[in-house]
């Protein structure tokens, strides 16, 4: 009976929060199309400057792209062209925005994907051997580390990455690595000095099995939780680690969107990347939630 | 204060003393060119060498300081203003009000921090001013970066709305505004204090990457982030290490300001 009210529980909480991702992507969609619409610049045709094109085929152009319609009108032709997969396309470019995130969107996944793996194992193997060695000069050196590497840029780590030839994921993993061991160190020591792993230890347990048995489970839920918040720290590490790593991806896409002023590009990458971290954030939670009531 | 964050609070000060004091130590205009020197190495004349167009590094690098280090505070006060504003409103207010600063905080949150600086960055012109360039970036950082502090100022406003002595003023006849102003705000004013020190090295950070990728601070006038717009060349630092005397620095204010922060997050 228990076992059917939690699970109906979670189930309500899974559509809730299914729900209030849709109305986030939709604000999220009415937000973009409104800078879209409103950007200085907005429907500026460079055959509109033309001389030789007389004022009523100037207003016979504009009236065919439609750029005298009201607001509401806008918000629906843009919602319905969204709905049938049209994204429109990049000024800067002048190829399909869709085209283009399909091409770049792996490119990016795979290097955050990698990078994430290699941050999150080193983040968590360094905290976790912190914590069964409790030595003074391994904390001091890891946390001096840990601290240079927060204060250096991204785009300085992009250029070291440039220079010596390494892979774009490992300059993710270098810009994504401190921000998780200092949550996950915490975490971990946090959970160590509980009193149920504090009578474990009395009860002459060892390091590794106190680990396991009794920290991790205990940190497992805000663990899941910052995996979502990795997600968005990477993606926001892609961007200048691409751009400067020369790595065709949606980091890049979106530096060049940016100095290319190509708003119905940058806005469509923006879109399915808080799309894609509102997914994951919302997953993670769920995920840690639902170890917590398994474990409880 | 333990002995390690007073030496980087007496780094800071001496830092912002040095940038106050640059107009009167700058050995030369920080635009000025000498051009039969380009890429020169360091002399008495130049103690930091010159760059490829012959400008005084040392020149450059004491305004870039005083560029960065007050383009960061100016912004971090303006987002934690606004993260106090509203999320002292929403946390006293409660109800739709809430529900509605903390839907719109979790979209941005959503978005990765410099994927939003992009998008605002693309809405605006790029072939501006220097000063406008740096006025641009102050402002974006400033009005987009309040949605970290004011989860956290919002909850703990959402804990004055609670207590007694607010319940005792509201029974008093106490109006929203002076409940805001003169019991929620003197109560959370440490929280303010500490959500600002800990926007200022993101901000410094973000202004050094925006301005590397050519959207913050314009050329000619220098900025730690465009002082490092010449690193791209890894190899020729090497050969003349005083060029990362800006990055050195950078790091140093950064790791200070992390040590003087009992527990800092730096997010991005």
């Amino acid at each position: 009976m228990i076992e059917t009210r939690k699970s109906t529980n979670f189930f309500r909480l899974g559509l809730r929060r299914l729900l209030f991702l849709v109305c986030l992507g939709l604000g999220g969609v009415l937000a973009s199309a409104t800078l879209v619409r409103f950007a200085p610049g907005y429907g500026a045709e460079e055959r509109e400057l033309d001389p030789r094109w007389r004022a009523d085929s100037v207003e016979a152009l504009r009236q065919k792209q439609g750029l005298h319609r009201g607001l509401p009108s806008f918000y629906f032709h843009y919602l319905s062209a969204l709905a049938h997969g049209d994204l429109g396309e990049s000024d800067s470019l002048k190829r399909p925005v869709g085209e283009l995130l399909r091409q770049r969107l792996p490119v990016t996944g795979n290097s955050v994907i990698r990078g994430l793996g290699v941050a999150w194992l080193a983040a968590a193997g360094l905290a976790s051997l912190g914590l069964v060695t409790r030595g003074w000069w391994f904390e001091a050196s890891t946390t001096a580390f840990n601290s240079l590497l927060l204060s250096l840029p991204s785009a300085v780590v992009a250029m070291l990455a440039v220079h010596l030839r390494t892979p774009v994921f490992c300059a993710i993993a270098v810009v994504v690595f401190p921000r998780l061991y200092g949550y996950i160190r915490n975490l971990l020591v946090r959970s160590y000095d509980q009193p149920h792993v504090l009578a474990a230890r009395a009860r002459g347990l060892g390091s590794s099995a106190i680990l396991l048995r009794h920290v991790l489970p205990l940190a497992a839920p805000p663990l899941l939780a910052l995996f979502g918040v990795s997600f968005a720290i990477s993606f926001g590490a892609a961007i200048p680690i691409e751009a400067l790593c020369d790595s065709p991806g949606l980091g890049q896409l979106a530096w060049q969107a940016a100095l290319s002023r190509d708003l119905p590009l940058i806005v469509n990458v923006t879109l399915v990347v808080s799309l894609v971290m509102l997914a994951a954030n919302s997953l993670a939670d769920l995920a840690g939630r639902a170890f917590a009531g398994s474990t409880q | 204060m333990n002995p390690l964050q007073k030496l980087a609070a007496s780094a800071l000060c001496a830092i912002f003393v040095l940038m106050v004091l640059a107009t009167f130590l700058l050995p030369t205009p920080y635009a000025r060119q000498f051009r039969d020197i380009p890429n020169a190495d360091p002399s008495t004349a130049h103690p930091l060498g010159t760059d490829a167009l012959g400008r005084d590094s040392l020149s450059r690098l004491l305004y870039g300081t005083r560029v960065s280090l007050l383009l960061a505070p100016a912004a971090a006060l303006l987002s934690t203003m606004i993260a106090a504003l509203l999320g002292s409103i929403a946390g006293l207010l409660g109800g739709w009000f809430e529900r509605i600063v903390l839907a719109a905080t979790d979209l941005s949150l959503a978005l990765p921090w410099l994927f939003l600086l992009l998008v605002v960055r693309a809405t605006l012109p790029l072939d501006v001013p220097p000063f406008v360039s740096v006025v641009i970036a102050f402002l974006m950082m400033g009005l987009l970066g309040w949605q970290a502090p004011i989860r956290v100022i919002c909850a703990a406003a959402r804990g004055v709305r609670d207590s007694d002595y607010l319940l005792l003023a509201r029974s008093s006849g106490c109006r929203p505004a002076r409940l805001l102003l003169g019991h929620v705000a003197p109560n959370l004013r440490p929280l303010f204090y500490v959500q600002f020190f800990i926007s200022i090295p993101l901000f410094i950070l973000t202004e050094a990457n925006l301005s590397i990728l050519g959207l913050g601070v314009m050329e000619p006038m220098p900025s730690w982030g465009n002082l490092m717009r010449g690193f791209e060349d890894f190899s020729t630092l090497a050969a003349s290490p005083w060029r990362l005397v800006p990055l050195i620095l950078l790091v140093i204010v950064v790791m200070c300001f992390q040590l003087v922060l009992p527990s800092q997050e730096v997010t991005q």
